[in-house]
């Protein structure tokens, strides 16, 4: 799926990447622990969260985030999108629920970067 | 900058303790180099990530700190130092969920206790030392040609 439909999807706004939506995108993350983004999600996956700091955007760039949905209405801080701009990291904004947003993209066929943990990772 | 031993590059870069403001940008730069160093993709997300997990650490819990980055054609050497507190039980820190972090480190995101279970996952040989009041030390290799670490990613 496109990221241009994952906008169309989820009726986000694009905060940044306007020119990267053509991107391609099979797979996706979802959490507020930046702890457990950079435990489990894999590079070119969709990031889906509700924290807004720069930190978000520099975990996705270490982790090579496809793009970030931020979730429940959430607007990212300036200094926020200025990073995403400099890294070059699309940045998206639904109204919609982390539920609700996976949701929606699980129907249409966008799948977890992982099904489980393993045991010994399932801590914390 | 060349140098003699095999290293390809070799710099190191101060970590100021407290500011969250600034988390992350020697990680971003770490990236930056060995991506000009033309290292392959999955060594570069490997060794930016345990040079990231150690500069969060560095600026949530430590006074100040500094990060050392030496690249071999056989591996990439991250190195942590900080002047802090230090780590009490390495054994129990190194648990995944333990944590002493306070509400700020928390509200930025982290403080889940993974940070130093992260940096052993990702990294191929992980040494860690501290002494309570002065500081902690964290020696981390990501080998170049070796197989991925056994599980995610």
């Amino acid at each position: 799926m496109t990221l241009r439909e994952i906008k169309e999807l989820l009726e986000a706004e694009v905060l940044v990447g306007q020119v990267q939506l053509d991107k391609e995108i099979s797979t996706a993350f979802g959490a507020d622990l930046m702890s457990d983004v950079l435990a489990f999600a894999k590079p070119g996956s969709l990031l889906l969260t509700g924290l807004t700091n720069p930190q978000v955007v520099r975990t996705a760039d270490v982790l090579d985030i496809a793009a970030i949905v931020m979730v429940r209405g959430k607007k990212p801080t300036p200094e926020t999108i200025r990073l995403a701009e400099e890294l070059g990291i699309p940045i998206l904004a639904t109204k919609y629920i982390l539920f609700e947003s996976a949701g929606r993209l699980y129907s249409k066929g966008i799948r977890g970067c992982m099904e489980k943990v393993e045991s010994d990772r399932a801590t914390g | 900058m060349p140098q003699g031993d095999g290293i390809i590059y070799q710099d190191s870069f101060p970590v100021e303790g407290g500011n969250f403001e600034t988390a992350g940008q020697v990680s971003g730069r770490i990236k930056a180099i060995l991506k000009n160093l033309n290292l392959p993709k999955e060594i570069i997300r490997r060794a930016t990530l345990v040079a990231y997990e150690s500069e969060i650490n560095i600026v949530s819990y430590a006074t100040r700190g500094e990060i050392k980055l030496i690249v071999k054609p056989e591996e990439v050497i991250v190195e942590a130092d900080d002047i802090g507190p230090g780590i009490e039980d390495i054994e129990l820190a190194m648990q995944a969920g333990y944590s002493t972090a306070n509400e700020k480190i928390r509200e930025m995101g982290f403080g889940a206790g993974m940070g130093l279970f992260n940096i052993n996952t990702y990294s191929d040989i992980f040494k860690i030392s501290s002494e309570v009041g002065k500081g902690t030390h964290l020696h981390m290799v990501v080998k170049v040609n070796e197989k991925e670490p056994n599980e995610i990613n």
